[in-house]
């Protein structure tokens, strides 16, 4: 394996993920992604300079709706989705500014 | 001695678009509906749901861009940018970083210092989060989706101004020219206009950018003034001090006319952004964009010309009455009903431009109906009521949006132009006023305009004036027995 992940990074992406990790997980996690950056380095030994980038899987593009109202009042069925509610809303541990 | 300093200013303004429903789906955008009640599962962010884009969200962005000098990119699509928050159901906001729909462009403001243009860097689309209440009796929040996905627009400037004067200016022309596209209504109150302010100083004629920081939570054009002179004083004052400015993001209390930060550096944002795979890109056509600009509706200078050839109008006045298009669009209607665009723009132009300061109002708050303005024009016209009385329904056509022909009859307030009970109430005045009357044949000539006056009075403002001037200088010069 030639891409060496440092325990930083995997710190650093669990804390963005919200992932709270074992050690044995972490150690894991990291041969992961450092096989996935090795097939990464592979693909880019491939000459793409002729090469359109793409910009989405399918060939379709302009796919729109139009402006027009097609939902109504759904909240107790949103509502179910939520862990806990409260006054029709969906109820969250306390959001500090 | 004192150092100069130079202030740099840069502004992202997200704008709320004036669609019916969502960027990505069918949910109302209505304003005010009771909690959660305009909400689906691509909204709420639930697994498996699939965002369609809104063709006239693109429709609103290309009119902006077009009317800013933009440059269109003929392909643009959408990423995500990911951050955890509960206002964001889906742990990402759709929104553009590679490739927004438009950049490059520019507008043009004016200002005591004259006319400048400012960079627009680039105009993105993006969806807008839900609401978070906090709860006052549970420690806990509370999440209303009812705006998570609701259609903005940023519109990114150049650090191109350097005085609160200039931004307040820069964003006065956005306003109007949005709302002018009918893309907006802009209201920063309300929060359909929001300004997020970047600011750094530096010593006057360097050329090396300062560190800035970025102001949010502005909601009012006096609000961004102060947070623009306190945020300059305060980088100032550490500079002096031989400290650093540091780059975060500070939250704006207007209370207490200061600003704290609102996030640690420990808590540095990494937002990740990478192509939405389940949004297709958009490509823009030359034809789309010629229906769009064909589509675009009569713009203030455009308008200023118009009223000066059509309507006779000075200068100075159609400007100021093309100054908001809620206010041209009554002028306009007013004067399609009762043909009279000088006496309209008088109404509107004093009257109405008095009452808006009297109660704190912009002109788009105007709410009366330009059916009813007319008809004052036609009542005045007519002779039907004098201009005192006129001034008096005017404030309750304004306040009441009153239909002034009925409340004319209803309070009896008709001129009377009846020479008899003119003459009778005259001589009234005359007789009790003795004193005015010898002043007046002695030759002071002012001495009439209170018996005038007076006469008016006792005929409750509903006199004909014109012929109360004549009776009154008939009976001093006795020409009147």
């Amino acid at each position: 394996m030639a891409n060496i992940i440092s325990d930083e990074t995997i710190k650093y992406v669990g804390i963005l993920a919200k992932l709270e990790l074992s050690q044995e997980e972490k150690e894991s996690a990291g041969k992961d992604m450092g096989r996935m950056l090795d097939y990464i380095d592979k693909l880019n030994e491939l000459d793409t300079s002729d090469v359109e980038p793409m910009t989405h899987i399918f060939s379709m593009n302009n796919v729109f709706r139009e402006d027009v109202v097609t939902n109504g009042d759904d909240r107790s069925r949103m509502l179910e989705n939520a862990p806990q509610q409260k006054d029709g809303a969906f109820k969250v541990p306390r959001t500090v500014e | 001695m004192s150092r100069q300093y130079e202030t740099v200013i840069g502004l992202e303004v997200h704008v709320e678009l004036a669609t019916s429903t969502k960027i990505f789906c069918g949910c109302s955008t209505a304003f005010g509906g009771a909690p959660n009640t305009h909400t689906c599962p691509v909204c709420t962010g639930m697994p498996g749901s699939l965002p369609v884009l809104n063709r006239q969200v693109v429709e609103y962005a290309l009119a902006v861009g077009l009317a800013a000098n933009c440059q269109i990119n003929r392909q643009c699509r959408f990423d995500r940018k990911n951050y955890f928050y509960p206002d964001n159901p889906q742990n990402y906001q759709i929104s553009q970083l590679y490739l927004p729909v438009c950049y490059d462009g520019w507008v043009e403001i004016e200002t005591a210092g004259g006319r400048k243009k400012i960079g627009i860097h680039e105009i993105h689309m993006e969806e807008d989060a839900g609401k978070l209440i906090h709860d006052e009796w549970e420690d806990c929040s509370l999440v209303d989706f009812n705006r998570s996905g609701v259609p903005l627009i940023e519109i990114v400037s150049e650090p191109d101004m350097r005085s609160g004067e200039e931004v307040i200016a820069y964003l006065d022309k956005l306003r109007m020219m949005i709302q002018y596209l009918g893309a907006s209504d802009c209201k920063l109150q309300e929060g359909s206009m929001r300004a997020d302010v970047n600011l750094s100083v530096r010593e006057a004629g360097s050329t090396r950018m300062g560190t800035r920081t970025e102001m949010k939570n502005l909601n009012s054009f006096k609000a961004i003034a102060r947070a623009i002179e306190g945020e300059r004083k305060r980088q100032i004052e550490l500079i002096e001090e031989g400290k650093e400015v540091v780059q975060e993001t500070r939250r704006w209390d207007d209370n207490k006319e200061c600003s704290y930060a609102m996030r640690s550096k420990e808590d540095a944002q990494d937002y990740r952004y990478f192509p939405d795979p389940d949004l297709t890109p958009v490509v823009i056509s030359d034809q789309w964009i010629k229906e769009i600009k064909d589509r675009q509706p009569e713009m203030q200078p455009e308008k200023i010309i118009r009223y000066q050839k059509e309507f006779g109008l000075p200068e100075y006045d159609a400007r100021i009455l093309t100054g908001s298009k809620h206010m041209a669009d009554i002028f306009e209607e007013t004067v399609a009903i009762c043909e009279k665009p000088k006496e309209a723009s008088n109404w509107l132009m004093v009257e109405a431009m008095r009452l808006l300061k009297e109660l704190e109002q912009d002109p788009e708050d105007m709410a009366f109906s330009p059916g009813n303005l007319a008809g004052l024009i036609n009542l005045v016209d007519k002779g039907v009521i004098n201009r005192t009385t006129a001034k008096n329904v005017f404030e309750e056509i304004f306040v009441h949006d009153t239909d002034p022909e009925a409340y004319v009859e209803e309070r009896g307030l008709k001129m009377v132009s009846d020479e008899g009970a003119l003459q009778k109430a005259a001589r009234e005045v005359l007789e009790a006023n003795p004193q005015s009357v010898a002043d007046y044949r002695s030759g002071k000539e002012k001495a009439m305009g209170f018996l005038v006056g007076q006469t008016m009075r006792l005929m409750k403002g509903k006199a004909d004036p014109g012929l109360v001037n004549k009776i009154v200088k008939d009976l001093l010069t006795n020409r009147l027995s």
